[in-house]
């Protein structure tokens, strides 16, 4: 195929999944391995990023005045091992492809998370992790090997164990595009998950039912109410389950146990007026939403899409933030820092950070991607809209308060640090950067987040 | 690269020592820019400007200020200028701070006096607007701000020659901001009102007078909301927007 089959949308603003801090790239679509080593010939002097489905909530799948690889043509499953459970697909197959692929196999994808419509190539370059983290890690870990095209025009194939996967794996696309990958699954007998949800009435409370027993399912992860005050801070409401055997399901659901069916709502509208996240409205949400969660209920069978993903139940529900959009914030401490979880949570609940979408999770082992953001210890996210006053200096106290516990905040979901906290959060730091000199000299890859932190 | 509340990262000043223009570098260097250009004709004020810069984040090579040498009357020179700053890195905003009163009784008997009034503010604007404007779009990011003021919403009797030059520096940079929508830069005209500083110091006090820290706080605030007009202070807008429709042979009566 020639170059010029390559199609080149015409330059438009580009933002990630919080629709914050614009700006202008020329959007290039490959169909083939060929376009894609094409497409990064020609990025010129301001380089070229990657971009999966744009779920990213900052700035990693931009690059102002240079070249956005929109990967999403590269949608091929190239080969399934049915009885191994493995899959070779191009980078730009959504992990929603593959589920609508895989689960009549009987097979499921190692790690999802909070949303389905991202791609496989995201998903490394991330090191995305789901419900899952305390037993499986992250997604990389279950990356037998990709094909990355690197800044000099060749073709890689990368395993595990070397330098230049764990620089990828987390890596945010900076080392090259990914164009392939061969993952492993996780067997599974039916499409509906076992669910156990419990209430937790307080923070303390909260951290010490995770404890108890987290070990004991293979999902968990907790709401928690960012607007309780008092006594009430950090209620939370619980749901922990694992994919639900053939055994357990009611007789009508056994003639089709590996139904993927996902609901879907209406989009949200293409105009929402700011402000409509007021914190009475969340609070009421919030509130709404603790109260209808039973205290304790288990063995309760969901769907998939009901379980991982019930915000891809509505299209766009990122316009809900107005035109102003919105910042997630994401972070975890090590165990043995509850103390700073607890300042942060308070501080948070104080300020009352009108947040609908926080969720607290355990994490288990760290994961070997250098920058990959997992670590042993507790994680909290949150949504927050980015017209909230003083966010921006609050966010910044925040930090200093994970950094200084010697956490880290997500870089897929960042829009807002300050590069030289990056550089405390992330200890492997230099010797990414000494890769990508080394593999990259002229930078041709880059993007605004890594214009933004000096990555 | 500007963050999701539209914080800079690098900052070029065209007017390097006007207050507006360091009241909001100081303000932006509190925040997250670490890279600022004052553009100025070379005095021991720039450097003076630089130097103050510098020492708000004392820690070593926390921020990079460096001048460069500009002159808003030579517009023959702007290009090299300006070329080399860009050449040195992405710059996230520039801020067209530049411009002078004149002496509106002296510029009247004055005709080449009043000409460079309107040269330094309007013709040098033209110049360096396009300029940046151009370096902007090719990074396909930024922010250019751009001071007007109120004199050039609706201009008066008492000072109609600095008021016609912010009336073209503010149509043109209306005109190149729509210019620019969609090329990922984003351009904000800044309208204050009487604002206390140097330049207006000795005159008489206009009502709702601000203060260069308050148009700073304004332009941080419009840089967060993506802004394409901001009024300092916010009341000034329907000030305006009444007086707008006053009619002629009354508006000249008024004591403005």
């Amino acid at each position: 195929m020639s170059d010029a089959e390559t199609s080149t949308e015409p330059a438009g603003p580009v933002t990630g999944w919080g629709r914050t801090a614009p700006s202008v790239a020329r959007l290039v679509r490959p169909r083939s391995y060929e376009e894609a080593a094409a497409a990064v010939r020609a990025c010129g002097t301001r380089g070229g990023i990657a971009r999966g489905l744009g779920r990213a909530y900052g700035d990693a799948a931009q690059n102002a005045g240079g070249a956005v690889l929109d990967m999403t043509g590269l949608a091929r499953i190239r080969s399934i091992d049915a009885d191994a459970g493995l899959v070779v697909c191009d980078a730009g197959v959504s992990l929603h492809r593959l589920m609508e692929v895989l689960l009549p196999l009987g097979w499921f994808v190692p790690v999802t998370p909070g949303t389905r419509y991202v791609t496989v190539g995201g998903a490394i370059g991330a090191d995305i992790h789901g419900k899952n983290h305390h037993v499986s890690g992250s997604f990389g870990r279950h990356v037998r090997a990709f094909d990355l095209l690197t800044a000099d025009g060749t073709i890689r194939t990368v395993l595990p164990g070397t330098d230049l996967f764990d620089a990828t794996t987390g890596g945010m696309g900076l080392t090259g595009v990914i164009l392939s990958a061969t993952v492993q699954l996780l067997p599974v007998e039916t499409s509906l998950m076992s669910v156990d949800t419990e209430r937790a009435t307080d923070l303390d409370d909260l951290m010490a039912r995770l404890t108890a027993n987290d070990h004991g399912y293979r999902y968990s992860v907790a709401w928690i109410d960012l607007l309780a005050r008092g006594a009430a801070t950090g209620r939370a409401v619980l749901t922990r389950g694992d994919h639900a055997p053939y055994d357990a399901l009611p007789r009508r659901a056994r003639r089709d146990p590996l139904a993927f069916r996902p609901g879907r709502l209406p989009a949200a509208p293409a105009f929402v007026p700011d402000g409509l996240l007021s914190r009475p409205a969340v609070g009421l949400f919030n509130e709404l939403w603790y109260r209808r969660a039973p205290r304790h209920r288990t063995g309760e069978l969901q769907r998939l899409s009901a379980f991982f993903h019930p915000l891809d139940g509505v299209p766009h529900w990122n316009r809900v933030y107005g035109r102003a959009g919105f910042v997630q914030y994401q972070f975890v401490v090590g165990y043995g820092r509850e103390d700073t979880l607890r300042r942060i949570v308070r501080r948070i609940a104080r300020r009352g950070c009108p947040s609908f979408l926080a969720v607290l999770k355990r994490f288990g082992e760290g994961d070997p991607g250098w920058l990959s953001f997992p670590m042993p210890g507790w994680t909290l996210a949150l949504d927050i809209p980015a017209g909230l006053t003083g966010l921006g200096a609050f966010l910044d106290e925040l930090d200093e308060e994970v950094a200084g516990a010697g956490g880290r905040v997500y870089l897929a979901k960042d829009s807002r640090l300050r590069p030289d906290a990056l550089r405390v959060m992330y200890p492997r730091l230099p010797d990414f950067l000494d890769l990508r000199a080394e593999l990259d000299p002229r930078a041709v890859f880059t993007s605004d987040l890594a214009r933004r932190l000096g990555l | 690269m500007k963050d999701a509340f539209g914080a800079p990262q690098s900052l070029l000043v065209l007017g390097g020592t006007s207050e507006i223009g360091l009241a909001t570098a100081r303000r932006l260097v509190a925040r997250r820019t670490r890279t600022v250009w004052l553009a100025g004709r070379p005095s021991p004020d720039l450097e003076a400007a630089a130097a103050a810069l510098r020492g708000l984040r004392p820690e070593t090579d926390a921020v990079t200020v460096r001048t460069v040498p500009f002159d808003a009357l030579d517009p023959s020179a702007h290009e090299e200028a300006l070329g080399k700053v860009f050449a040195e890195g992405d710059v996230d905003m520039v801020l067209l701070a530049f411009g002078v009163l004149g002496d509106q009784g002296r510029d009247e008997a004055a005709p080449l006096a009043a000409v460079r009034v309107a040269q330094t503010n309007y013709t040098g604007a033209v110049s360096a607007g396009l300029i940046c404007a151009n370096a902007l779009r090719a990074q396909g990011h930024g922010s250019l701000v751009v001071l007007s003021s109120v004199a050039g919403e609706r201009v008066r009797r008492a000072n109609f020659i600095y008021g016609s030059s912010k009336a073209g520096l503010d149509a043109f940079a209306q005109g190149l901001g729509d210019a620019l929508h969609g090329s990922g830069v984003h351009v904000m005209v800044v309208r204050p009102g009487f604002v206390r500083t140097r330049m207006t110091a000795g005159l008489t006090e206009a009502p709702m007078a601000t203060t260069p820290e308050a148009v700073a706080h304004a332009i941080e605030q419009g840089l967060w909301r993506r802004s394409e007009t901001v009024w300092v202070p916010g009341a000034m807008r329907l000030v305006m927007s009444a007086l707008r429709h006053v009619p002629r042979t009354v508006f000249r009566r008024l004591p403005l």
